[in-house]
């Protein structure tokens, strides 16, 4: 008689070595840290964050949003001065008209500035 | 099994090719072997020494031929401490604490003149002479500072020093001695000096005799 195993049998022996298999060096360590390592707990040891220094306050602290203003206006200032800079690469061939625009563009930026500065954009609140 | 076998006979039988061991230096002997061939240091480094040691790491000099090349930035997964350069008494505090953080058993080499003795810096006032003062060291590196291949010595002679430390017996290993503590007190940074100025437990070197 010559029997044919069950397709599944394979499976189920699958499944067994990958528990035994993973468990085994996990089951050693537990084995070597109960009989052979002595266990030495300690303060420093059992500190929550490892570093040299001894941490402080407590890790659920809010950041002020206020600094998202000035991240802004940083933001626009800077995207601003990039396009002065096609200006300044032609700046002795210009014509009168493309100066007065440009002082006219600087115009705008010194007054979005006064804006933000009167809004009370540039002040730093505590 | 706590019956050691004389060494004698050992030897007597060795002589006539029968070869006795015991259980407890069979797994001495695997117990070490992967421990010294992957000693993970702390990446930490204080001063110039540092620089050697990065060098000692990189390709040229390649301390992953030991083993050594899995540098830590967790005290929690390293095995060696390698206090690399000048401790200033502002640092001292944080070495320990480092050195504390770090699981048994635990290693300490101190690379070059300043990590042993203050070097060229002993009659400063802000920096510690010697860091053996506060956590035992196992390897000292003279230098100022030490070349790649002086560290390289230090680390085989820290592989042969973990080598000999057995599972039992008197050659047993430190760490497995429970009375032996894991952590050392951290000092302080004090108004003048660190307090205390050394752990007495650990440094007691013999008093200078001037005749």
């Amino acid at each position: 008689m010559h029997s044919v195993p069950d397709p599944y049998l394979f499976l189920v022996i699958f499944c067994g070595v990958a528990i035994v298999f993973p468990m085994m060096p996990l089951a050693m360590a537990w084995a070597w840290r109960h009989f052979v390592q002595p266990s030495k707990p300690g303060a420093s040891k059992n500190a929550i964050y490892e570093c040299g220094l001894v941490s402080t306050g407590d890790a659920r602290v809010q950041f002020k949003s206020k600094y998202y203003i000035y991240c802004i206006i940083f933001l626009i200032f800077d995207v601003e001065a990039v396009f002065l800079i096609p200006f300044a690469v032609a700046f002795t061939g210009l014509p009168v008209g493309a100066f007065i625009a440009l002082l006219a563009f600087l115009l705008m930026l010194v007054e979005g500035l006064v804006w933000a500065w009167n809004k009370g954009g540039l002040n730093w609140v505590n | 099994m706590s019956e050691q076998i004389d060494e004698s006979l050992k030897a007597e039988l060795q002589k006539q090719g029968v070869l006795v061991t015991s259980i407890q230096e069979l797994c001495s002997l695997g117990y070490n072997w992967g421990r010294r061939n992957s000693i993970w240091p702390l990446q930490f480094g204080l001063a110039c020494c540092a620089i050697e040691m990065i060098a000692a790491a990189a390709s040229r000099f390649d301390l992953a031929r030991f083993g050594g090349e899995v540098f830590r930035p967790s005290p929690r997964q390293a095995d060696l401490i390698i206090v690399s350069g000048t401790v200033t008494k502002k640092m001292a505090p944080q070495v320990v604490r480092l050195y504390n953080q770090m699981p048994d058993p635990k290693y300490v080499i101190a690379m070059g003149a300043c990590a042993i003795s203050g070097g060229p810096f002993k009659q400063g006032y802000n920096v510690l002479k010697g860091i053996d003062r506060y956590i035992p060291v196992d390897v000292f590196i003279p230098g100022c500072p030490p070349r790649p291949e002086a560290f390289l010595h230090a680390f085989i002679e820290l592989q042969k020093k973990i080598d000999a430390q057995k599972l039992v017996g008197p050659a047993q290993g430190s760490h497995l001695n429970p009375e032996r503590p894991s952590e050392f007190p951290i000092p302080v940074f004090g108004a003048h000096d660190l307090e205390p100025p050394a752990n007495r437990s650990i440094w007691n070197p013999k008093p200078v005799e001037r005749s």
